[in-house]
């Protein structure tokens, strides 16, 4: 476009027609399904866009079991894991690490549409604000479900297979949504009482290290020393390993992996609440 | 209520908003008719911003209420927003999606019917002359494509009232001029607008009324003509024929002889003459001819200035918007 009376004269704008005035309501359940699948596709549109972020999305995984996988194979003796080779005791840490790392950053997004103005966009549109944050869920736990998915794959590819066969990987997928709830309703509670992303980089990032270390994700908790173990048995992450690891090395222990959802029951509730105490006051 | 003329598009009463201790509105009042543009103008921290937010049901207001297309802004939030359009001042769009990727994000979230949204975001593209770069990513766009960008998103439901804070601030002349043909398209359809911008020429010649706010409150408000009337000052810019060596002597002479008119209320020395403010060009152009008669001075030219919307402004907040990039409160 270039300046000048010509252009201007171009620029005038074609009719609109006013009969079809603004938008619809909102409300019902309808409109509220339409929303979330207009916002999950906004996530999933950059997820398309971003190749890098894709690839290691999808990378990321499979190179936790690889590296971890081969590399603690031969430091662990049979009286730690007696009959388990430890890439297929890793498989339930590789799992549900992964699910870790992408609940747990999740809120991050909306802390940036926070930042920039976008998520007020957002509300000022007839929606159900909750669309706003349960879009959200809904598209990290279907990613880290397909990420869960493709380390099982891979893990199958190595040898690895799980004892309670394709019902039991239904269960470890289920497990890892009970956990990604809790990791993502964390994740929105740090997003909307932190001012500023680098804040939340930085407590993601001191928080990764002992969540992980202080669970059973790398190793059992038999091995820890009592303090650890202690501290092992208050962490989520340690009942959707256990859960996860039981399933696929031992098969159905219905009193343990029942045990492990109940827990992970118990954080999804804390922390929902926690969540929707937070949101009530960022999103009205 | 599209149909009916007079109806009232916004209605606010006694409108408050307090920040702990600070007291960003302080009870503000003025309702706007369908159809028309409303300026809201005022300083930096003035109360414009806190008032479009309060209107947008994004901030509730501490006293006071109001209504938005015959919505109450606290009571009927969710009802109000199927019936406003905004466009922030910054610019606020998703910058790793496509032009057309936020149009569609915005037409989705505001449950157009799904037959509809590629129709319409394909019709508003063309509108803001963006068809072409419509795959693109809009971290990619210029400041000005980004601009149009986020004019469309606040009008692809068309909106009965839309809010527009600072449409044209940082745009060249060229784009101002053409966001403001798309506004008055939008207003020809019926939509309402309050407008509050930084341009008092723009306000001046879009603006059906005007309310100037500063400090949290309604100083006047009236059509431009109307503020101009009863704060501007019509005055004169006199040139004079220089005559080399007694120029300065003519000179006083002749301001002594302006000075002495009471139709003459001001007389500011100039390069090549003065500029004098006046009660009325009526009464005072023979009063300049005499007083130059009297000095024996030759008149170039006499050229009369209308009250512009810069003197209302300085008038009624004691900041000239012109000076305002320094911040500096004049009076």
């Amino acid at each position: 476009m270039s300046v000048g009376t010509v252009e201007r004269q171009a620029s005038v704008p074609p009719a609109l027609s006013a009969s079809d005035w603004h938008a619809e309501p909102g409300g019902g359940l309808r409109a509220f399904a339409d929303e979330n699948a207009v916002l999950m596709g906004r996530w999933f549109s950059r997820l398309r866009r971003e190749r890098l972020s894709l690839a290691t999305t999808l990378a990321q995984p499979v190179l936790w079991l690889l590296l971890f996988g081969h590399l603690f194979s031969g430091m662990t003796s049979a009286a730690v894991l007696p009959g388990v080779d430890y890439l297929t005791f890793m498989t339930a840490g590789a799992v549900v690490m992964t699910i870790y790392n992408a609940s747990i950053n999740s809120g991050v997004e909306l802390l940036f549409d926070r930042e920039t103005g976008f998520l007020e966009r957002m509300m000022v549109a007839p929606i159900n604000r909750l669309s706003l944050v349960v879009s959200r869920f809904a598209y990290v736990l279907l990613v880290s479900s397909a990420q869960s998915v493709l380390i099982l794959a891979m893990a199958y590819a190595l040898g690895v297979r799980v004892a309670t066969g394709l019902g039991g990987i239904a269960m470890i997928l289920a497990v890892g949504v009970l956990f990604g709830i809790g990791l993502v309703s964390v994740s929105m509670i740090l997003a909307f009482s932190i001012k500023r992303h680098g804040e939340f980089f930085t407590l993601i990032g001191f928080m990764a290290l002992p969540l992980i270390f202080l669970s059973s994700a790398l190793a059992p908790t038999s091995v820890m020393p009592p303090w650890m173990r202690a501290l092992a048995q208050l962490n989520p992450m340690t009942y959707a390993v256990d859960a996860t690891r039981s399933l696929v090395i031992y098969g159905w222990d219905w009193t343990l992996v029942g045990a492990m959802i109940a827990a992970l029951l118990a954080f999804d509730v804390v922390t929902l609440v926690g969540a929707s105490l937070v949101l009530r006051r960022g999103l009205s | 209520m599209d149909t009916e003329p007079d109806a009232i598009a916004i209605a606010v009463a006694d409108l408050e908003k307090r920040f702990g201790q600070t007291e960003a509105v302080r009870g503000i009042s003025f309702t706007v008719s369908q159809g028309e543009i409303f300026g809201l103008l005022g300083p930096n921290g003035a109360g414009k911003t806190t008032t479009i937010k309060i209107l947008l049901s994004l901030l509730r207001p501490s006293g006071g209420r109001a209504t938005v297309a015959g919505f109450d802004v606290v009571a009927q939030g969710p009802a109000l927003r199927t019936a406003i359009g905004w466009v922030p001042q910054d610019i606020t769009l998703d910058p790793l999606l496509t032009g057309r990727e936020n149009l569609l994000l915005q037409a989705g979230i505001h449950h157009l019917p799904r037959g509809q949204r590629q129709d319409r975001v394909a019709e508003l593209l063309q509108l803001i002359e963006l068809t072409d770069a419509a795959e693109r990513i809009v971290r990619t766009y210029s400041g000005g494509m980004k601009k149009r960008l986020d004019l469309a998103m606040g009008l692809i439901h068309r909106p009965r009232v839309l809010f527009l804070d600072e449409p044209t601030l940082g745009l060249d002349v060229h784009t101002r001029h053409r966001l403001w043909e798309y506004i008055e398209t939008f207003r020809d359809m019926g939509t309402t607008i309050l407008v509050t911008t930084h341009y008092l020429e723009e306000a001046d010649a879009l603006c059906d009324r005007i309310a100037i706010i500063d400090e949290g409150r309604i100083r006047d408000m009236g059509t431009p003509d109307e503020l101009k009337l009863r704060h501007g000052r019509e005055s004169i810019r006199l040139e004079i024929a220089s005559d080399g060596a007694a120029a300065n002597e003519v000179d006083g002479a002749l301001q002594k002889a302006l000075s002495a008119r009471p139709e003459i209320l001001g007389v500011y020395a100039q390069p090549a003459g003065f500029w004098l403010d006046v009660s009325s060009h009526a009464d005072a152009v023979p009063a300049v001819l005499q007083a130059a008669d009297q000095a024996g001075v030759a008149i170039k030219s006499i050229v009369c200035q209308r009250p512009s919307l810069d003197d209302v402004f300085l008038h009624l907040t004691g900041y000239s918007l012109r000076d305002r990039v320094q911040g500096g409160r004049v009076a």
